[in-house]
């Protein structure tokens, strides 16, 4: 397969620079070259890459390929998004020397990643700053679930011992207060120990994990089909865009593709969750803040968008409609109808909401400034998604690496500098515009034809990789098939576990009562997170 | 200040009448599905394509049983395309006080081919479809006492605590939205609360993880009693997707007492009305 022109120049480049210590190169999709190396090289094939060719080290995980290869392989997914294409690195380790070199001093968005695989295949890590537990909680025993030996219903015994330990923080007048995981408001469970002097926080530490339900473990479990429902709950507010990740994964994998129909009604609905998800986020962060009566109005606009789903897919969070191949309902004249007059009649209502807030000054008082992420720390930490472009650090997959229809339609991807609560809740407003533009385009451009690619079975032993910009940031799913179609590895990315460091850096010398705007104003996913 | 207003005026009175009326739901919804029990054919179709097992069936000594459980079902339809004996319907009141309400199991007999074929004498289907709860006749006389048995029981209106114990979020979407106009808890004297210790009800989503179990029972403990609890979605009800693995436990009630059960993946906020309201008929009556 040849490489995509736009990424010859890279791919060149690094052939080059490592010849001679490169194993092999595969490419079995143009836009997704394989480069298998020594653990050596890890460091400095991300240092190169990075400064050459400002790629993004998107994904880090592992894959116990002892049976097929006698080695665990370690992937670095890197995303040049000049160049439209993916670079991946594996390395083989041994299971004599089951052990790792960490990147997190370099690459400070891996430190999450790389402990998930220290925990989850029991590969030692070396040279990490922190390298305690992260996935299973201190008081789990010595296991490793992710490696093929460790059965699925495994039933664990009940802990006894030491629970998580936090850092001590110290110093006169430094008191902690911890939060959770079960919270006041009716959000997903997480711990937060706030360490303040007073009323401004000095010190963030985060404890997650507390949904981590077995999914990736699960998905090797199920037949391929049944995995699109499993991704559907992998973080629910992004039911479609995690299940049209996996379905492209697996699309790419057969080397099929959706017909023009499914891709324009995939991205729809991609934008419908979009809409329904930033307009309740705009509504919560304004409850933060105590002005109920936007929420009120958002949360009767959000269910219109609710409902137009249910009417067209037969479910509120469009759970069913992802499909391998393409989607599963099509959508016909009364549906679409339904749809342009939800937009014709949101359009006004969005004007009117977003006037009310701000000009609300009581309201603008306490989203500006507040939670500011500075931009050079969001590039630092390679955030993500919205809460990137809230802070200048302007990626979106929907026109770096167009997915879906989205190279069919004009659209412009709103970024911000100011990176504090009113500029995320100000690129969720644009966004929402932004949607309603896209959905317009695709409904006058609607191409004829079946919805969904008929994919009966897919080959095994093949790897790829599927990707979707979902409502709060880039998702991707790598996938390595199996015989039967079945999975022998399902890697998930939810753009939460990229953007939580974000939340630490941003809540710094804020008040402690404005750690819920806050935090809803990155509404990362715990349950996307934990899995 | 009078944007405010304005804003409000204009968008006029937006809450829903249910369960006085029945649920707005689209003619296109998925709710349960249903099985013509007495023409169906062949379980096997949509056995394997069931995500969940919520449709099984066990051959034994020519004899099948297929047992439908609305605990595990996703809705989701998949097993209405492969089996014309099945369509989705879209009822979505499918809330149980017992879990045993949820399924419903009948007996044919087998063919050699792998087929089936009513039994003469099939056994009754225990919390068969006419049987299960939620006729809005009876949903709004339940509404019209709740207030006032919330009040005699409790002597005050009803305080619910949620609880998400490992669940995707997709309950949680849902719930957010019964505090807002549209379904509007709080006409029913019905509010969130923010401590276990003011509530009567908890709330429970999620296959209820390893790394949560604790957490929910002491949210549990610190509950003064009379206390309700109410598992949600199908992993609540059931562990869903998940069941029982390595992280989770497989269903809130592994861990707790439930006392009602809201089938759904996730269930709609009519769902959710009509299975607090079916909880709130269930508390003890004090003499
Ligand atoms: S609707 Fe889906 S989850 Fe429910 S029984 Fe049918 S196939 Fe199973």
């Amino acid at each position: 397969m040849n490489v995509l022109p736009e990424l010859q120049p890279a791919f060149a480049d690094a052939r080059k620079v490592f010849n001679g210590r490169l194993t092999a190169i595969e490419v079995p999709r143009p836009d997704e070259v394989y480069f298998h190396a020594p653990i050596e090289l890890v460091a400095g094939f991300c240092a190169h890459l990075h400064r050459k060719w400002d790629a993004r080290l998107v994904s880090v995980f592992a894959d116990d390929a002892r049976t097929d290869a006698g080695a665990f392989h370690l992937y670095y997914v890197y995303a040049i998004d000049s160049a439209r294409g993916f670079f991946i690195q594996r390395a083989s380790v041994s299971p004599d020397r089951p052990e790792f070199p960490s990147l997190t001093d370099a690459v400070h968005g891996v430190n999450w990643q790389e402990r998930e695989i220290q925990d989850l295949f029991g590969l030692r890590l070396l040279g990490h700053p922190n390298a305690r537990r992260c996935a299973l909680h201190d008081d789990w025993p010595e296991v490793y679930p992710l490696r093929k030996d460790f059965a699925l219903r495994t039933v664990l015994p009940a802990f006894q011992g030491v629970r998580h330990k936090f850092r001590e923080v110290e110093g006169e007048g430094v008191f902690q207060v911890p939060v959770g995981p079960v919270h006041a408001g009716i959000i997903e469970p997480g711990h937060f120990l706030f360490s303040v002097a007073g009323e401004p926080v000095l010190y963030l530490q985060l404890r997650l994990f507390y949904t981590h339900k077995g999914t990736e473990k699960l998905f090797e479990s199920l037949p391929i089909g049944h995995g699109v429902r499993l991704a559907e709950s992998i973080s629910g507010d992004s039911a479609f865009a995690h299940a049209t990740a996996f379905c492209h994964a697996i699309e790419r994998a057969a080397g099929l593709d959706a017909p023009p129909r499914g891709r324009a009604l995939r991205t729809i609905c991609l934008e419908l969750e979009r809409l329904y998800n930033h307009l309740s986020d705009i509504g919560a962060i304004c409850t933060d803040v105590a002005f109920v009566t936007a929420n009120m109005h958002a949360l009767r606009l959000k269910e219109r968008v609710l409902r137009v789903n249910e009417q067209l897919t037969g479910s509120r969070q469009l759970r069913g409609q992802a499909c391998i191949g393409g989607v599963r309902c099509d959508f016909d004249a009364g549906q679409l109808d339904v749809l342009r007059q939800l937009i014709a009649s949101l359009e006004p209502e969005c004007d009117a909401l977003m006037e009310l807030i701000l000009e609300s000054s009581g309201t603008r008082d306490r989203l500006e400034t507040t939670g500011w992420l500075r931009p050079e720390v969001a590039h630092d930490l390679g955030v993500v998604g919205l809460a990137g472009r809230a802070s200048g650090f302007d990626h979106d997959l929907r026109r770096d690496f167009p997915h879906a229809f989205y190279d069919q339609v004009k659209f412009t991807v709103p970024v911000r500098t100011e990176g504090d609560v009113l500029a995320r809740l100000m690129v969720r407003r644009d966004e929402i515009y932004q949607s309603f533009a896209i959905i317009l385009q695709v409904l006058a451009q609607l191409p004829a034809g079946p919805v969904q690619t008929r994919i009966d079975t897919i080959p095994p032993d093949r790897t790829a990789l599927g990707y979707v910009e979902g409502w709060r940031g880039e998702i991707f799913h790598w996938v390595r098939t199996a015989p039967g179609n079945r999975l022998a590895r399902c890697k998930i990315k939810d753009p939460s576990l990229q953007n939580w460091p974000a939340l630490s850096e941003a809540i710094l010398g804020n008040i402690v009562p404005d750690f819920p705007v806050v935090n809803k104003s990155f509404n990362l996913s715990y349950s996307g997170t934990d899995r | 200040m009078f944007n405010i207003l304005r804003n409000s005026l204009r968008a006029g009175v937006v809450t829903t009448s249910y369960p006085s009326t029945p649920p707005e739901v689209s003619s296109r919804a998925r709710g349960r599905p249903e099985i013509d029990w007495a023409n169906w054919q062949d379980a096997r179709p949509a056995a394997a394509s069931c995500p969940t097992g919520a449709i099984v069936h066990e051959d034994r000594d020519g004899r099948r049983t297929a047992h439908l459980d609305l605990a595990k079902c996703l809705f989701c339809g998949l097993c209405a395309e492969a089996d014309p004996a099945i369509r989705m319907t879209n009822i979505c009141e499918c809330a149980a006080a017992i879990r045993t309400d949820l399924v419903t199991s009948v007996s044919y007999a087998l063919k050699p081919d792998g087929t089936h074929e009513r039994m003469d004498s099939a056994p009754a289907a225990p919390g068969s479809i006419a049987a299960t709860p939620g006729q809005p006749a009876s949903i709004e006389a339940l509404a019209k006492v709740i207030q006032a048995r919330a009040a005699k029981v409790l002597g005050r209106s009803l305080h619910i605590r949620e609880v998400d114990a490992g669940s995707c979020n997709g309950c949680e979407v849902e719930i957010v939205g019964l505090g807002g106009p549209v379904y509007d808890l709080e006409r029913f004297g019905i509010h969130f609360v923010a401590s276990p210790r003011h509530a009567d009800m908890l709330l429970v989503t999620g296959p209820v993880t390893r790394n949560m179990e604790l957490a929910l029972k002491k949210t549990y403990d610190a509950m003064p009693a009379p206390r309700l609890v109410v598992a949600v979605g199908a992993c609540g009800c059931s562990g869903g997707l998940f069941g029982r693995n390595y992280a989770t436990c497989g269903a809130v009630d592994a861990v707790l007492p439930v006392d009602v059960y809201i089938p759904g993946c996730p269930p709609n906020p009519f769902a959710l009305l009509h299975g607090i309201l079916l909880a709130v008929d269930r508390l003890p009556r004090r003499s």
